[in-house]
């Protein structure tokens, strides 16, 4: 499958993408010249730790950012051939909810808790297709029975609050795919739940996206997450993607000391400590990155002296297999080039 | 919804209890008694005072007293007004409507004015708008409301002349002619304004907080994320989360109707129930002081249950059961 994939042209495409947020009148990105690109049809995931810049990310595609101290700073953000960060929020609007949906970490705050679930389910159909009331009701029903849920004549009349985590977040997947997107933006979209929820929530995703044929970006923390559903991986730190392949080698052959890490990090998973938490130390805050260098280059059991003088390239080391670590010779970064 | 409104009902009335015997024991701590208002205790034969006293079942005791007050109340009697010499019930059914009228024009002056101001603050916050709207409220925060309606009379009716000072309406017209009610609308407007101010300005600002606070949720969020229009989500998703708040003051202001307006009434001698109950007591009119003192109470506790059931209409998450 994934050289049919790699022929097709992109569905997004992220190019030296800055996200910043002011502080104190400073800005500072926390997302710092990210580039990557998603094929019809396949899943990506994005993993690191809490803090790494995922969710920016996704917001930052999005055009969810805060308004006021967000800012998309540089880059670019192509979907379809259409450069979305160039867009209005009337145009963006069009977009949001149809083409490109999103759901979020936290199912329990989510939701309107004053409107059914009829209500808003029926609210992107009506955002986005001529629909009658009788029918959008039909259609808000059918959603939710493709999404599992058992009792949806009697669920649509419901509120919120009258549903446990693991049905919230079936609904907001009935509201991302309600309009049949191309590509899904999931945020953790299984974190704040049980474990046996989780599993079948992201059973669901991967149903609805072979029967749908429509892209996603998986984002989580969690690596086993990773190696069940995703084509391709993206591994970030501290705002950077420092390492990127297709899930089977990622797996077989990590090359970033950080994936390493996290890569060990899997067996401890149900110690109560969470689970990335084994790496020693945090991800540095937006106002103390280190300016040049590598990021990790404090947490990382390989340091060099180097490490944080020589600012590393992601480059491709194998077919497919990009890392940015000065360990290999690809990422240093050639004279006369400023990094 | 029904049989919680009729329990609380049921719930009221040992509270109404409880109230009449505190109500009936400051009547009789309280220097004189109807008595002495009613004639000039200075110029009246002692042995005639003490045979009325004793006639009036003043020499009772005190349980006995409060068992005949308390059965005539329930009966409607509320005892005959001292001053005026005629029944309690009549002053008050006379002087109601006028309250009621400037309560309900003060509520609708409250509401409209807030929910203009507030929804337009706490969608544009930290603009000019907003800062205008927020020192006007300060205003509106900082002004005792007897010195408010000294000084609405003093520009609005004396210097400007477009409001009467004083009264309910202008006695000369015919009652309900069309230029009679458009006296008493005149004649309520400034009373009204001023009696809502305080309520104006707060409800302004506690909705407008809410709005920039409901701004940055969650669900905000997600509406955005399926495309909704800014002007929708403003609309119906944030509007309606914060409406709930504000309109559960609602039932609270009911409760607080006539109790509000007496100083209001008595500074623009407004003939309601408010001025009523501060000449009774200045002229120790006990039966019509306790009669409005029982009404205030029930009026408060009948405007907790009015918020309570609002709370539940409006709000999905609270069950009434
Ligand atoms: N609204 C915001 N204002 C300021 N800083 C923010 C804001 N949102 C996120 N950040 C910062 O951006 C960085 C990345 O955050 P985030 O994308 O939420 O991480 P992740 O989703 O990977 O856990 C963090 O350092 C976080 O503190
Ligand atoms: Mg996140």
């Amino acid at each position: 499958m994934s050289n049919l994939v790699h022929k097709e042209a992109s569905l997004l495409e992220v190019k030296n993408l800055e996200t910043a947020f002011s502080i104190d009148g400073a800005y500072y990105n926390a997302v710092d010249k990210v580039s990557f690109s998603i094929k019809p049809g396949q899943i990506v995931g994005v993993v690191g730790e809490s803090g790494c810049g995922k969710s920016v990310l996704s917001l930052s595609i999005m055009q969810l950012l805060p308004k006021g101290n967000g800012e998309i700073r540089s880059g670019e953000i192509t979907f379809e051939g259409v450069q979305l960060n160039q867009l209005s929020d009337t145009e963006m609007n069009r977009i949001r909810g149809r083409d490109i949906s999103m759901i979020f970490q936290e199912p329990m705050t989510s939701l309107n808790p004053v409107f059914t679930i009829g209500y808003q389910l029926q609210e992107v159909l009506f955002n986005h297709m001529k629909i009658s009331k009788g029918d959008a009701r039909q259609k808000s029903i059918a959603l939710l029975k493709s999404v599992g849920i058992s009792r949806p004549e009697k669920l649509v009349d419901e509120y919120p609050h009258q549903l446990s985590g693991g049905m919230r977040q079936r609904v907001m997947i009935a509201m991302a795919i309600a309009c049949q997107p191309k590509l899904l933006i999931a945020d953790e979209p299984t974190t704040a739940l049980d474990v046996t929820v989780q599993a079948q929530i992201l059973e669901l995703l991967k149903t609805i996206q072979e029967v749908n044929d429509m892209s996603i970006i998986l984002i989580t923390h969690d690596l086993g997450v990773i190696a069940e559903m995703c084509d391709e991986v993206l591994v970030m730190y501290a705002g950077r993607i420092i390492e990127r392949s297709d899930a089977e080698s990622l797996f077989y052959k990590p090359m970033h000391p950080y994936t390493e890490l996290l890569l060990g990090a899997i067996p401890k998973m149900d110690e109560e400590a969470g689970m990335l938490s084994s790496i020693e130390g945090m991800v540095p805050s937006l106002k103390n990155m280190p300016e040049t260098g590598c990021r990790f280059a404090l947490r990382c059991p390989k340091v060099k002296p180097e490490c944080s003088a020589v600012t590393p390239l992601l480059e491709e080391v194998e077919e497919g297999h990009s890392v940015s670590c000065i360990l290999y010779e690809t990422s240093m970064p050639r004279k006369g080039v400023k990094p | 919804m029904l049989k919680y409104t009729i329990r609380r009902i049921l719930g009221m009335i040992p509270m109404l209890f409880l109230i009449s015997i505190v109500v009936f024991s400051l009547a009789k701590l309280m220097p004189g008694d109807s008595l002495s208002g009613e004639i000039d205790p200075a110029n009246t034969d002692p042995q005639y005072i003490a045979e009325m006293r004793d006639k009036l079942g003043y020499n009772d005791p005190v349980h006995e007293q409060y068992l005949r007050w308390i059965s005539n109340f329930m009966q409607g009697d509320f005892g005959k007004s001292t001053r005026y010499k005629i029944p309690a019930s009549e002053i008050i059914a006379e002087r109601m409507p006028n309250t009621i009228f400037l309560g309900l024009m003060s509520l609708l002056i409250t509401y409209v004015f807030a929910f203009l101001m507030g929804s337009y603050a706490g969608r544009k916050p930290y603009t000019l708008g907003d800062n205008f709207i927020s020192a006007f409220n300060y205003i509106g925060l900082a002004l005792p409301s007897f010195i408010a309606g000294v000084f609405a009379i003093y520009i609005f009716a004396f210097n400007l002349g477009w409001f009467p000072s004083n009264g309910s309406v202008d006695i000369s017209l015919e009652q309900g002619t069309l230029s009679y009610w458009i006296s008493r609308f005149h004649h309520v407007l400034l009373p009204a304004i001023v009696l809502g101010a305080l309520s104006t300005a707060s409800y302004t600002q506690f909705l407008r907080n809410d709005i920039i606070e409901n701004t940055r949720k969650d669900y905000v969020r997600t509406a955005r994320a399926k495309g909704t229009p800014e002007h929708k989500i403003y609309r119906s998703h944030i509007m309606r989360n914060s409406i709930i708040p504000v309109v559960t003051f609602l039932g609270i202001d009911i409760g607080l109707l006539v109790s509000g307006a007496i100083i209001t009434e008595t500074i623009f001698t407004y003939p309601g129930i408010g001025q009523l109950f501060l000449s009774s007591v200045t002229q120790r009119d006990y039966p019509v002081l306790m009669a409005i003192t029982m009404l205030l109470s029930f009026l408060t506790l009948f405007g907790n249950l009015i918020a309570d059931i609002l709370y539940g209409i409006v709000d999905p998450r609270i069950r009434l059961d």
